[in-house]
């Protein structure tokens, strides 16, 4: 049994048939072929997955498709492009963020949450924040360093916005 | 041009990693792709009485069902691949699937091919199996006794080998001793953790014989010689892919079952398929590490000199012999129990033992770990019992800096190193007098604050080809790099290392640009398909840099001599006459008459006016063999304060200094520091597998395995010495394993350094709250401390 879901992903509108048990984790990758949404874990504790649903970071092997409808979703696809980076895509590289990048996308999306909530955190925030997330090659230091530093671009740009 | 070597310059593999754009194994999507899923034992030991999988056949969706009993004549069992001469090596039979018995909670007994992965794993569901079960046993030391259940026919006592290391007179050494010290450790079971779980697509094209496997690797090469086995098809007909890999740790290295079975199956149904681990598949499948029960002793005079060194390692094996599993505790293990001092006397027995859990092999470390985490604690362990301090007994006993190469007891000669330098810069980081006086103080007031301190090696850059072939590995550990030039002086390097997160697209293309004087941007380094790279080992054992950099380095000189040739055809002079400058060869004292390296790539790569007897084009292909390992090494020092009411352990401040020689690129070292310096800080706070007695894993999803969080996890202080190898061209060590061989003996050392008041002499790791606050119990009620504010 399939049902229609008309999701909107990064600013489009796209209408898929899924089954009613089938995650928003599995239809971002296998039906819109948004692969950079990972899967690292089956019990929502590596936050691989996660995405921007209405704003705010959620896990999406937590989430039915069908739960999503109607919410805007904002995947890693929608953050930026290679020659126009969001502030933390352009801090993760900057700061060597990354190694093998599988859990990036989930760090920036939860770092985008965090941001947006918190614009200057300190590094304590930051790696509470991170809670739900996990990295096996950074020993985060350097994931740390850049939200900090995404956070700073992010408060200079705002602070020019205010002037201008 | 500013100096690309040695500069801290952006990774080129990131801008696909943090747009999510780049393609890893489970992103491949290929027409009339199917879908595997696996059925897997419930039981650590047990007959298999019957399999009927009719309702999974009938289920929809489902395309086909494979047994042990259907695959057993098609393919040869999993081969281990590195038999250890000298030790009665026993490898039994690992097939694809289990025929008649299964001997791990997690032995794969049958395999769905479905149309999708949903209907794949619902169908796995509806396979009906009959088991009698038979006693398991986990523990590699209780495996290895008389009585124990017997695991496999042709292993008497579950004895895979018993394996000897001796140089000097050990048992005359403790005879003679003054001082004597004796630890039981137990080195538990670690679950690698990549985050990128494995997968594999196979696709077979039945016209042309062509299978091609895209596959989690660390080592494609390795991926198709063993492939080439188990499917019994030509090495020739199959091409293997390591897309992006999130990951490996060593747990990418060996061959699984499990890509064979989807490769079978793609040249059977004639459709591609694609089998995805989820994590709890992960956590009972995948290769886990570690796993030593040690009996290890130390002595020496009271003065602090080390005399002598002995173990007895029960090193578990689990249920059947993975890849390398047999080198990690031997030939990477027991041969580097001299660590950095000159231990005359040394003699070690390793025990390598069948048991009812997961295959064990190669964790970042490999064996490395297991051997600095014994020689340190038994270090400090020895200071205490001689009244001495552990920076003093360390510094008595280093291998002298002007005696390298230097040849231990067991036989390794050590290329370079300067311990004491490294030492020395950690101890700047502190003020390790005052510290002392304030711990004193605080243990009056309850305050129970440790300093740990390890002085590590490794052996790494694996290694040379013939010492490889003398140990058994079933390889070579040379490697490989073809350099090509394209007419507009733009490069592609293509490399038999396999990167997964190490940043070798950049290091890699740093050294080319360098050698030749281009922009970094115009070298472009390619790897991970069978198809384009040259015979390679893969990445694993901090071997890349050391060896494959060394044969981009060589091919790259190659390409540089030939451009030589033609720049002095061109300028019609002499070779000798010509020097290169800013990325230009000229005339000796004629500036301007220099060509520039873009200039020389037109002019061999259309070969209108190429020098006599000189073929146009311009590449040149080196494999690179290393006379000899490198033996990075480095201070790390970890300070904790520990709560004697809770039992949790604090860590204040944690200093890694590291010397892997030249750094390539100082930002991408640092990295592969913190990186590993967590993963062995996970070691020593928190993470273990657990089973239980019969043999089920209790740690079987990340709510049990405790992964290191960056909330639990400390500031990483890094600094580093240079000391360059002779052994290869680039002087470069390996950087990726010394995180985590040092770091959780550090740990360890603080916290028993904490507890001294308490007369705590070894807790075993994970150091959890539950652990320490039972040991401090557990002194307090035998009354060994020396009460010194030990309420």
């Amino acid at each position: 049994m399939q049902r229609s879901v008309t999701l909107s992903v990064n600013g489009a509108e796209r209408s898929v048939r899924v089954e009613p048990r089938a995650l928003l984790v599995h239809v971002l990758r296998d039906e819109l072929n948004l692969t950079g949404t990972h899967i690292g874990c089956d019990t929502s504790q590596c936050g691989a997955c996660t995405v921007l649903i209405d704003g705010r970071a959620v896990k999406s092997c937590t989430v039915l498709a069908v739960q999503a409808e109607g919410s805007p979703i904002t995947t890693i696809e929608g953050m930026g492009r290679a020659d126009a980076l969001h502030p933390l895509q352009q801090s993760f590289w900057e700061k060597h963020g990354l190694q093998c990048g599988f859990c990036t996308p989930g760090m920036i999306m939860t770092a985008a949450d965090l941001l947006q909530r918190n614009p200057d955190p300190s590094d304590d925030e930051i790696r509470h924040a991170l809670e739900g997330n996990l990295c096996r090659c950074t020993g985060y230091v350097n994931i740390v360093a850049a939200i900090k530093d995404a956070a700073a671009t992010v408060r200079a740009g705002r602070s020019a916005g205010a002037a201008a | 041009m500013p100096t690309i070597f040695g500069s801290a310059i952006k990774r080129r593999e990131d801008p696909r990693l943090i747009t999510g754009s780049a393609t890893y194994t489970d992103d491949v999507k290929l027409p009339g792709m199917t879908y595997a899923a696996f059925l897997r034992s419930p039981y650590a030991h047990a007959k298999i009485t019957r399999v009927d999988v009719s309702a999974a056949r009938q289920a929809p969706g489902v395309i086909a069902v494979y047994t042990g009993n259907d695959v057993k004549d098609k393919a040869v069992p999993v081969p281990c691949a590195w038999n250890v001469p000298n030790c009665e090596l026993k490898i039994p039979h690992h097939h694809l699937l289990a025929c008649d018995t299964v001997r791990y909670a997690g032995d794969g007994v049958a395999m769905v091919v479905a149309e999708t992965r949903a209907q794949a794993r619902d169908a796995v569901d509806l396979i009906d199996v009959d088991y009698d079960p038979l006693p398991a046993e986990v523990d590699p030391e209780k495996a290895a006794q008389a009585g124990a259940p017997q695991f496999h026919a042709d292993v008497p006592n579950n004895i895979a080998f018993k394996w000897v290391v001796a140089g000097g007179d050990a048992a005359g050494a403790f005879e003679r001793a003054e001082v004597k010290v004796q630890l039981r450790i137990v080195q538990q079971r670690l679950l690698p953790t990549a985050m990128e779980p494995r997968a594999a697509v196979a696709s077979y094209n039945g016209g042309s014989g062509q299978l091609t496997l895209w596959v989690t690797s660390q080592n494609p090469h390795i991926h198709r010689f063993l492939c080439s086995v188990m499917l019994k098809l030509p090495e020739h007909r199959i091409r293997v892919i390591a897309p992006e890999v999130g990951g490996g740790f060593g747990s990418k290295i060996p061959a699984y079952p499990d890509e064979a079975m989807v490769s079978l199956a793609a040249m059977d149904l004639g459709r591609p398929v694609k089998w995805t681990e989820d994590r709890s598949e992960n956590y009972k499948v995948t290769i886990h590490g570690r796993d030593h029960i040690e009996h290890v002793e130390m002595c020496g005079t009271r003065d602090g000199r080390i005399t002598g060194l002995r173990t007895r390692v029960y090193a578990g094996l689990g249920a059947y012999a993975s890849t390398a599993a047999p080198g990690i505790p031997t030939i990477l293990h027991g041969l580097v129990y001299s660590g950095a001092y000159t231990i005359p006397n040394i003699e070690g027995t390793v025990y390598g033992v069948y048991t009812s859990g997961a295959p064990v092999d190669a964790y970042r470390g490999a064996g490395r770990p297991e051997a600095a985490y014994l020689v340190e604690r038994l270090v400090d362990t020895f200071a205490r019992a001689a009244h001495l301090d552990p920076v003093d007994v360390r510094r008595k006993n280093f291998i002298p800096k002007d005696k390298f190469p230097y040849t231990v007891a067991t036989g390794l000669i050590y290329d370079s190193g300067n311990y004491e330098a490294a030492l020395d810069r950690a101890l700047e980081k502190i003020d390790y007098k005052r510290f002392r006086e304030e711990q004193q103080a605080g243990w009056k007031d309850g305050k129970y604050r440790g300093i740990g301190l390890v002085s590590y090696i490794e052996i790494c850059g694996l290694g040379p080809s013939q010492v490889a072939g003398a140990v058994g590995f079933g390889g070579g550990l040379y490697d490989s790099a073809i350099v090509r030039v394209y007419p507009t002086g733009m490069v592609r390097v293509y490399i038999g290392a396999s990167p997964h997160g190490q940043g070798e697209e950049t290091t890699f293309a740093q050294i080319v640009a360098e050698e030749f004087g281009i922009p970094v941007e115009t070298v472009e380094i390619v790897h991970g398909d069978t198809d384009n790279t040259p015979q390679g080992w893969g990445t694993y054992g901090s071997r890349s840099t050391a060896v494959c950099g060394s044969a981009v380095k060589v091919a790259a000189e190659r390409v540089k001599e030939k451009a030589k040739k033609i720049a002095a055809h061109l300028l019609e002079a002499n070779e000798a006459d010509l020097e290169w400058k800013d990325g230009k060869f000229a005339v000796k004292g004629s500036p301007q008459s220099a060509r520039a390296f873009g200039e020389l790539a037109l002019a061999a790569n259309v070969g209108w006016n190429m020098p006599p007897g000189v073929e146009p084009g311009l590449e040149a292909t080196a494999f690179f063999d290393p006379t000899n390992f490198v033996y990075p090494f480095g201070t790390h020092i970890c300070l904790v304060e520990v709560d004697a009411d809770t039992g949790k352990v604090d860590v204040q401040r944690y200093i890694a200094v590291d010397d892997c020689g030249p750094q390539i690129n100082p930002m991408i070292v640092q990295g592969q520091i913190h990186g590993g310096v967590v993963q062995g800080l996970g070691e020593a706070l928190q993470e273990i597998a657990i089973y239980d007695e019969s043999g089920q894993l209790l740690t079987g999803t990340m709510m049990d395995y405790a992964v290191p969080k960056a909330s639990q996890m400390p500031h990483i202080e890094t600094d580093h010495t240079v000391t360059p190898s002779p052994v290869n061209p680039l002087g470069v060590k390996g950087c990726g394993e010394a995180g985590t061989i040092a770091s959780a003996a550090a740990v360890v050392n603080a916290v028993v350094d904490a507890l001294q008041p308490f007369g705590i002499s070894h807790i075993d790791k994970p150091l959890t709250p539950a652990r320490v606050w039972a040991a401090i119990q557990a002194a307090k009620a035998s009354g060994a401390g020396n009460g010194k504010g030990a309420h």
